[in-house]
């Protein structure tokens, strides 16, 4: 393993105070319980959006704190659910009296440490939970699908709603909306290493490919060969295209994004294989994200999500943002 | 059960899984991300760590502490449910009074309710509560008998049947579900950390 660390145990408050150093226009890092806040107080009337999960997704979800985005992130250790009294703690700290909404990625240690701080907290508080993975089968038996990269999407447009003074079930709906209308797959060409494994989560051969990862190295659909990138991008697509639906005169946002070690140059790649291909099947690509957004530490690969999106959808996702890792309109 | 109890259980306990670790890492990172073992060890450590702080306590305040070490300082699915865990026994009625072999088995067993409802998983589901389920209703059968150690055996026996049957379990819940047919050929990771624990408890309460 070849990582900059000094010691293991130290590696994410290290982490989270240089994040907080380096952002101190923007956020606060709060140590013991962590938690990233604004810098400034959510203002009175407020909805507070409040994210988290294991940490090593970076910029998500701490990047995303800040006007426009989340009021607080929790970081939990690498790829570990947060603990329920980081939750509380970012909850009190944040709530300014409208309520709270927990952004939650369908994990079982996410819901269950969300659900316990939900309780723990005496305010007003609601959840949503993103699973926007069609790599994975949905069923009402089982965990479901995973949440992945249609949660940063999630987090700009209700966190614009919520700035324009968004009802706490108003920005539940719009969130759920969101969610609804994305699909997002992956594709991993190595793995990643977990600082305290110390080694890759998972052997991949040189000319092999995990079509339908996740975002903690977890195993997709199948282990593939690979492909041009036109072969790959097209299969992705076929399969978000297949679980979404999408009408051939609707607006999408398309998004690709980077697993950590794959460069930008190949993800402009990925996003110009993308739009060729679905304005070759008479699909609009109306708006656009490219980058390490939800990555798996220095996994080499991409994700592409598509957004359905409606009027209301695009206005938020406009809207003026000011985070550590995403600003555009101010 | 006394505060001592737990915390020479927790010691043992810590050793049992910290010789299984490579084990458990692989099993995880084969059907899961491989945090399991690191959550479990970081918490049985912290466990041991609060010996000095909990020694001289009551039982329930014990516990709790206990609880609260568990559910803020392990993160992820084990310590939520863990945690509920010791939540659930420290809110046991009658704790200052002398804690018997009932009485324990009462409180391993409602918190192992608690821990179902939590995680919202039942047996076949390719979790721990795969061989934590059964051995709840071992005791539930034992608990009123007076000659219990031969019993324990089995409860033994039951644990590690039931974490060798996920083996062939298709995963419906937890990191594993993700996987479909890619989760069967391996033993769930979570139900080998519970079934050592259980094994090494039981065992201790028969030799002494």
């Amino acid at each position: 393993m070849k990582k900059f660390i000094n010691n293991n145990d130290d590696f994410l408050k290290e982490s989270l105070t240089g994040f907080g150093k380096a952002h101190s226009d923007i956020i606060n890092v709060n140590l013991d319980p962590s938690f990233v806040s604004r810098k400034n107080k959510t203002k009175d009337g407020k909805v507070s959006l409040i994210s988290g999960g294991g940490s090593g997704h970076e910029p998500m979800h701490g990047g995303f704190v800040g006007h426009g985005m989340l009021d607080a992130a929790c970081p939990g250790f690498v790829f570990s659910a947060p603990t329920p009294d980081q939750m509380q703690a970012a909850a009190e700290h944040v709530d300014s009296g409208a309520g709270v909404l927990f952004i939650v990625k369908n994990y079982s240690g996410d819901i269950m440490n969300f659900q316990m701080g939900a309780e723990m907290y005496s305010g007003k508080n609601d959840s949503i939970v993103t699973n926007d993975d069609v790599a994975v089968e949905d069923s009402t038996f089982t965990t479901g699908r995973r949440g992945v990269a249609a949660t940063v999407l999630v987090e700009k447009i209700v966190g614009s709603l919520a700035e324009h003074a968004g009802s706490l079930e108003e920005c539940k709906k719009l969130g759920e909306k969101v969610n609804k209308n994305a699909g997002t797959m992956g594709v991993a060409f190595t793995s990643c290493t977990v600082p305290a494994a110390g080694k890759p989560t998972f052997d991949i051969g040189d000319d092999e490919m995990e079509f339908g990862v996740g975002i903690h190295g977890e195993p997709g659909r199948k282990r593939e060969k690979i492909q041009p990138s036109k072969t790959i991008v097209g299969n992705i697509l076929e399969a978000i295209l297949d679980n979404l639906k999408p009408e051939k005169n609707q607006k999408n946002l398309l998004f690709v994004n980077g697993m950590g070690g794959t460069p930008l140059t190949e993800l402009y790649l990925v996003y110009e294989d993308a739009c060729q291909i679905l304005q070759s099947k008479g699909f609009q690509v109306t708006k656009s994200l490219v980058g390490n957004y939800c990555t798996s530490l220095e996994m080499q690969g991409a994700s592409i999500t598509l957004l359905k999106c409606d009027d209301e959808i695009l206005k938020h996702w406009d809207s003026p943002v000011h985070t550590a890792a995403m600003r555009w309109g101010m | 059960m006394s505060v001592s109890f737990l915390i020479s259980q927790a010691k043992s306990v810590q050793k049992v899984i910290d010789e299984n670790s490579a084990e458990i890492e692989v099993l995880d990172q084969k059907i899961g991300d491989g945090d399991h073992i690191f959550n479990i060890q970081r918490g049985l450590k912290l466990v041991v760590e609060l010996e000095d702080s909990i020694k001289n306590l009551p039982l329930a305040k014990a516990l709790n502490m206990i609880a609260m070490k568990v559910l803020s300082g392990i993160g992820g699915s084990s310590g939520a449910l863990f945690g509920t865990f010791f939540m659930t026994m420290a809110k046991s009625p009658d704790l200052d009074k002398d804690v018997d072999f009932n009485k324990a088995c009462e409180m391993i067993i409602s918190g192992i309710r608690a821990m179902k409802e939590r995680g919202k998983a039942d047996v076949g589901e390719k979790t721990m509560m795969d061989v934590l389920i059964p051995v709840s209703e071992k005791l539930n059968e034992l608990k009123n008998e007076s000659e219990f150690k031969s019993g324990l055996n089995e409860v033994i026996k039951i644990a590690e049947e039931r974490m060798l049957s996920t083996r062939d379990m298709l995963a419906t819940k937890g990191r594993a579900s993700f996987l479909g047919e890619r989760a069967k050929g391996h033993i769930d990771p979570g139900a080998r950390s519970s079934q050592l624990i259980i094994d090494t408890i039981c065992k201790s309460v028969i030799n002494n």
